[in-house]
């Protein structure tokens, strides 16, 4: 629908770039089709290239190569992370962690392929609410796990800081459970909504930039040069927020397992 | 006024909060560029507490433009 009416009218249709839509048709399983979708394409993708860029640092030389100071840069700054967020004891998280942070931030930046040049629909897989919400649950089922494995039923006392006194328990403890219980939602919001809103803006730019080009040689010089211009420091942006977006998740992530770990 | 309008005009409401996250974010990074600039030896050290604080900050910005997208979107008649 919305591409024929972009076909007559000359509108962009800033939405249609998040429009999950399936390469294989798949099986059917219980009534619901299970199809390959252009989101798994790109998750395989991202999968893909963290793959290679690990395959390719991990020959563990003595005398580092380039490639291989490039992985233990990006394995050392969340070591680093872990271990002053968490202690020593927070060295076992980095695995998970790191694993988080590098399909966030590979996710992030395939997505702002330029490759719709060549015809092909760049997709982020991170712009989707189920994506960014599993990733969540993920994070706060281990903080969940590891707190009640750890402390039991004392793990109940992160709602209950030092000091409180004994009249005012029973409301900061429903206030921080509250907290407590957003995090997860937090957490997948913030993700999902800054790349959403970027890719937006992005194409809200290049509807003003094709749209302004067609309409004459006046309207390209005032509104297509300057929105080109505009649109070439948003992707220059884009890219910082794809990596601040990503170092945020893990480093939420680490905080939250610090909470479930030492409690406070 | 008709339901069209209404909707477009909330919207438009809605997206005055993202502003006020600029000013919150802004109020992040300026403060701690000025107390990294009195004591730079210490600024490092709290580069962590400063991407919690933008990241409060601008979730917050980000929830007004959720608000807006289900203004627009989301058929509550």
């Amino acid at each position: 629908m919305a591409g024929a009416e972009a076909a007559t009218s000359g509108k962009i249709d800033p939405m249609h770039q998040f429009e999950v839509q399936p390469i294989f048709d798949g099986f059917s399983l219980a009534g619901q089709q299970i199809a390959f979708t252009n989101s798994a394409l790109w998750m395989l993708l991202t999968l893909g290239v963290v793959w290679l860029f690990m395959l390719g640092g991990m020959k563990r030389q003595l005398v580092p190569g380039r490639w291989q100071v490039a992985v233990e840069g990006v394995t050392g700054f969340i070591d680093n992370m872990m271990t002053a967020n968490i202690g020593a004891e927070g060295r076992k998280y980095t695995p998970y962690v790191f694993s988080l942070f590098m399909f966030i931030l590979v996710a992030n930046l395939l997505g702002m392929l330029p490759v719709g040049v060549v015809g092909l629909h760049p997709f982020t897989v991170t712009s989707h609410l189920t994506v960014t919400g599993v990733l969540a649950i993920v994070s706060f089922a281990i903080v969940l796990i590891v707190g009640f494995w750890k402390h039991g039923f004392h793990f109940f006392s992160l709602f209950v800081p030092h000091g409180t006194p004994g009249y005012m328990i029973p409301f900061i403890f429903l206030v921080e459970l509250m907290s407590f219980l957003v995090r997860p939602f937090s957490l997948a919001l913030r993700l999902f909504v800054a790349m959403t809103a970027g890719h937006i803006l992005m194409k809200v730019l290049a509807g003003f930039v094709i749209n302004g080009t067609n309409a004459g040689i006046g309207f390209a010089a005032l509104v297509a040069v300057p929105s080109f211009a505009l649109m070439v420091g948003i992707t220059v942006l884009e890219l910082l927020v794809a990596a601040i977006q990503a170092y945020v998740f893990a480093l939420l992530t680490s905080l939250y397992i610090n909470d479930a770990v030492n409690l406070h | 006024m008709d339901y069209a309008t209404a909707k477009l005009i909330g919207a438009g409401l809605a997206a005055i909060g993202v502003g006020m996250a600029a000013l919150g974010v802004g109020n992040v990074f300026g403060s701690f560029l000025e107390s990294a600039l009195r004591n730079p030896a210490a600024a490092d050290s709290q580069q962590g507490r400063l991407f919690i604080g933008f990241a409060a900050a601008e979730l917050l910005g980000l929830l007004a433009f959720v608000v807006a997208m289900i203004v627009l979107f989301v058929d509550v008649r």
